[in-house]
C-alpha cells in the first residue's frame, strides 16, 4: 500500500516542479545563483535596493545554494535550461569550462569593463586573454589576525620577519595562557589556503614564481616550495592539541573565544569575528624571511558575475552588470562584507579597521593569487586538492617537506608537458 | 510485500493480479532500473572540453583500474570499504547477535526500554550522528579525554578522527554505534519466533542458558544471520554519508578514510578546483554496483544453498 502513497506523493510532486518551473524562468526578473549562502541578506537589504534606486523597473531575485553544492548543482540547472540570468563565477577553470560549454556570455563589449586591471580580469579570461566573460566582483586576501589582548599580555611585538613571528610564537608557548596558533588540519584545506599559500609567495616571489610555475621554468622541489613547507613544518608545534582531529570552525571557536593568539586567516573571517570576538584584533601580513626587501601577499580573485549565454532577458541583465562594474557597486560591496576587496580601479573607503589593515597591503606588498588556480588545476591528479592533502601531511608530519614537495611535482609532471621536460 | 487476502481462483484473478502489480513495477522500472541502465550506458562515453557525449567503449574502465593514479585511488578506496565492512561484520553483528539474545532471555527486566534505547541512534540523522561523535572525541571541547580521565586512561586519548591509522576504524565504530540496533532487532525477532517448548526441552535436560543458545539457538538463526550480513555487505559498500559528514569528500588525512562512496562523489561531482566528470563518475559507480552484485551472487549461490532450514 505504501507503494501507491508514495506513487501519488511522486506524482504530486512532479506535478508541482513542472507547473513550477514556468514561474521560475519567467522574463521580467532577473535570477541571480550564487554559492554565498551568508550574503542572502545584504543582497537584498542592500545591494539590490540601491541598485532599484537607479533602474525601479528591473526586478532582482537574488538565489543561492551551499558553496560544495554549487558546481554540481549549477551545472544541473544549465543543463536543464532552469538556471538564473546572471550565474555568480568561481575563479579560472570551473568558470572557463562554462564560458567552453556556452553556457556564459562574452562580456567583451560590456561598458565598464575597463575598470578591471588586467590581473583582475584574468581569472574570468580565455588562455589567451582575448575574451572575458565575468565582471570581477572581489578577493580575498590572506593574513595573519591576531587577539590584540593576548599579544599585549603576554608582551610580544607584531613580527615582521620569519624569525621575528615564530620568537612570538615561541614567547606564547611558553607563556601558557593561550595557544600560539588556532588551525588544525581535519578539513585539509586550511594547511593548504591558510598555510602553504599565505606564507608562501614570500618565498617564491609572487607573480614571478607563479608564472614561472606555469611556464615550467620553476619546479616544486626547487627552494622555494621546499622552504615553504620547511616553514610550514614548523607550524606543528605551535598548534593546539590534537590539532589532526581539529576542524576549521573549531580553529574559528578557539580564536573568537579568546582562547588562542593567532589565527591563519583569509580577509572574509574579519565579518564572523567581528560578531563573535569581545575583544580587540588586528591583522599583520605573513613575515617575510628576513633580509627579503619586498613582501608578497595573496591577494586573490575569488567571486565574479557572468551572463548565461541562454537567458531570456539579456537586455535587462546587462544593464545590471554594467552597474556592478560601477564605484556605487564597488563602495557597497566592500563595505556590507569588510574581507570581500572590489577588484575596481574606483577608490573605495572601507570603514571596518581590520578590512582596512588588510587592504592596506596592497600598497606595500605585491599581490598575487594561489599559484595552483590557473591552468595548473586542469588534470589529475588535480594540484589544489594535491596541495591539501600534501600540506596537511607535512604539518602532520607525516611527510617531509623535501617529501611533500617531490609529490606535489611528480602529481604535476604526469600531466603537465610544462613540467616534463 | 502486500498481503492477497482470501485467495480466488487465479485465472479470474490474473487481472487484478496485473493491476495490483503494476504500480509497483512501473515505479521501480522508472526510477531504479531505468537510471541503472542508464549510468551503466554513460560509462561508455566521455565529455571532452565543451564537446558532446563521445562513445568510447571500455576506455573510462581502463583508465579507472589501469592508470596508476585512478587504479591507487580506486583500490585503495575499496581496500578501505573492506576494513570498513570488516569491523561491521566482526564488531555489529555479533554485538547485534549478543543484545538480541540477552533480550530474549526470560527474565530480563526494563526489555522494551533496552531494545528502545540501543535503537534509538539508528533512527538518527547520519549527519547529526557524525557531528555528536565529533564533538565527543574533538581534542579541544570533547568529553571523550575527560571520561578517558575518569577511569585513569586519559593517555591514551588521541585525535583519533584526524590520525592516517586510525580515522577509518573510528569512523567504522560511529558507523557500528548507530547501526547495531538494526541486526539486534532483525536477530531478536527470529529468537522470538524459535518455539519455546524446544528451549523448555533442552533446559529438561540439563542445558545451561549458554548451551540452550548455541546448539538449539544459534543454528535456527543462522538464516538470519546470514542475511544480516548480505544487508551488512551491500550497505557498507553504498556507504557514503558518514564519512562525508565527518570528513568530507577528499576523506583526509592522505585518503585514509576515502571509501568508494567519497571516491564516487568527487569524481561525479567534482571537489573544489577538480572538475566533475559524470561518465568517470558513472564508471565508477558501474564498478561498485559489479562488485555490490558479485557479492550478493555469492551469498545466493554458495551461502544460501547451503544452508540447512529447519521446519519449526
Amino acid at each position: 500500500m505504501s507503494n501507491k502513497l508514495l506513487a501519488k506523493g511522486l506524482a504530486g510532486a512532479l506535478a508541482a516542479s513542472v507547473a513550477l518551473v514556468p514561474l521560475m524562468a519567467q522574463a521580467g526578473d532577473l535570477v541571480i545563483e550564487s554559492w554565498r549562502t551568508d550574503d542572502v541578506d545584504i543582497w537584498n537589504d542592500q545591494i539590490i535596493p540601491a541598485f532599484n534606486k537607479k533602474h525601479p523597473n528591473i526586478q532582482v531575485k537574488f538565489t543561492s545554494v551551499t558553496p560544495p553544492e554549487y558546481n554540481a548543482a549549477l551545472n544541473a540547472k544549465l543543463a536543464g535550461g532552469t538556471a538564473g540570468d546572471l550565474i555568480t563565477c568561481r575563479p579560472f577553470d570551473a568558470s572557463l569550462e562554462l564560458y567552453k560549454q556556452g553556457n556564459l556570455a562574452s562580456l567583451n563589449d560590456l561598458p565598464g569593463m575597463d575598470n578591471f586591471s588586467d590581473v583582475a580580469k584574468s581569472a574570468w579570461q580565455t588562455d589567451d586573454g582575448s575574451t572575458t566573460f565575468c565582471v570581477p566582483m572581489a578577493s580575498v586576501i590572506h593574513g595573519f589576525i591576531y587577539n590584540k589582548e593576548a599579544f599585549e599580555e603576554v608582551g610580544v611585538e607584531v613580527p615582521k620577519t620569519t624569525e621575528e613571528f615564530f620568537q612570538v610564537l615561541d614567547k606564547i608557548k611558553e607563556d601558557g595562557a593561550y595557544v600560539p596558533m588556532a588551525m588544525g588540519t581535519a578539513d585539509q584545506w586550511e594547511a593548504a589556503t591558510m598555510g602553504f599559500q599565505n606564507i608562501g609567495p614570500n618565498h617564491w616571489n609572487g607573480e614571478e614564481g607563479r608564472k614561472a610555475l606555469i611556464d615550467g621554468s620553476q619546479k616544486f622541489t626547487d627552494k622555494p616550495y621546499v622552504d615553504t613547507f620547511t616553514e610550514l613544518a614548523r607550524w606543528k608545534d605551535y598548534l593546539p592539541d590534537g590539532f589532526e582531529a581539529i576542524s576549521s570552525s573549531d580553529s574559528q571557536n578557539l580564536f573568537s573565544l579568546g582562547r588562542a593568539a593567532i589565527y591563519p586567516a583569509g580577509s572574509w573571517d574579519i565579518s564572523l569575528f567581528n560578531k563573535q570576538a569581545d575583544f580587540e584584533f588586528g591583522a599583520f601580513p605573513p613575515p617575510a624571511p628576513a633580509g627579503s626587501d619586498t613582501c608578497y601577499i595573496s591577494d586573490h580573485t575569488d567571486i565574479g558575475m557572468g551572463l548565461n549565454a541562454h537567458s531570456k532577458n539579456t537586455e535587462d541583465a546587462k544593464v545590471f552588470l554594467e552597474w556592478m562594474t560601477g564605484p556605487d557597486f564597488a563602495q557597497l560591496y566592500s563595505n556590507a562584507l569588510p574581507g570581500f576587496f572590489s577588484l575596481s580601479n574606483a577608490k573605495i573607503d572601507i570603514e571596518d579597521p581590520v578590512a582596512q589593515e588588510f587592504v592596506s597591503w596592497r600598497q606595500k606588498c605585491k599581490s598575487t593569487i594561489r599559484n595552483s588556480y590557473q591552468i595548473l588545476s586542469r588534470g589529475t591528479p588535480n594540484l589544489e586538492n594535491e596541495l591539501w592533502n600534501i600540506s596537511a601531511q607535512v604539518i602532520n608530519g607525516t611527510l617531509t617537506p623535501e617529501e611533500g614537495a617531490k609529490k606535489a611535482e611528480d602529481g604535476l609532471e604526469k600531466w603537465y608537458a610544462p613540467h616534463q621536460k | 510485500m502486500a498481503h492477497s487476502g482470501p485467495m480466488t481462483d487465479w485465472r479470474k484473478a490474473k487481472l487484478p493480479v496485473f493491476a495490483f502489480l503494476a504500480p509497483a513495477t512501473i515505479l521501480y522500472t522508472l526510477f531504479m532500473i531505468y537510471p541503472l541502465i542508464d549510468s551503466i550506458r554513460l560509462s561508455f562515453y566521455t565529455t571532452p572540453s565543451g564537446g558532446d557525449l563521445t562513445f568510447v567503449g571500455l576506455e573510462n574502465y581502463r583508465t579507472i583500474l589501469s592508470d596508476p593514479d585512478w587504479a591507487a585511488t580506486f583500490w585503495n578506496s575499496f581496500w578501505n570499504n573492506m576494513k570498513f565492512f570488516a569491523v561491521h561484520m566482526l564488531v555489529q553483528n555479533p554485538i547485534g547477535i549478543a543484545l538480541a539474545a540477552v533480550l530474549s532471555l526470560p527474565r530480563l527486566k526494563f526489555r522494551n526500554t533496552y531494545r528502545t534505547l540501543i535503537f534509538m541512534p539508528t533512527m538518527l540523522s547520519v549527519v547529526i550522528v557524525g557531528f555528536i561523535w565529533q564533538l565527543i572525541l574533538s581534542p579541544v571541547w570533547g568529553v571523550g579525554a575527560d571520561i578517558l580521565d575518569i577511569v585513569g586512561l586519559k593517555s591514551l586519548f588521541g585525535p583519533w578522527l584526524g590520525k592516517e591509522g586510525s580515522a577509518l576504524i573510528t569512523l567504522a565504530f560511529i558507523s557500528v554505534w548507530q547501526w547495531v540496533g538494526i541486526p539486534m532487532m532483525l536477530i531478536y525477532a527470529a529468537l522470538l519466533a524459535i518455539p519455546e517448548d524446544l528451549v523448555d526441552a533442552a533446559i529438561v535436560d540439563g542445558a545451561t542458558h549458554f548451551e540452550v543458545f548455541w546448539h538449539i539457538k544459534m543454528p535456527l538463526i543462522l538464516p538470519t544471520v546470514a542475511m544480516v550480513s548480505i544487508l551488512t555487505f551491500v550497505g557498507n559498500f553504498n556507504a557514503f554519508d558518514l564519512v562525508y559528514a565527518v570528513k568530507g569528500a577528499l576523506a583526509g588525512p592522505n585518503f585514509s578514510s576515502d571509501i568508494m562512496g567519497t571516491l564516487f562523489y568527487r569524481t561525479f561531482f567534482g571537489y573544489q578546483l577538480q572538475l566533475g566528470s559524470p561518465t568517470l563518475g558513472a564508471t565508477i559507480a558501474s564498478l561498485m554496483f559489479l562488485i555490490i552484485l558479485a557479492g550478493v551472487l555469492f551469498y545466493l549461490f554458495v551461502v544460501q544453498r547451503r544452508m540447512s532450514r529447519y521446519q519449526l
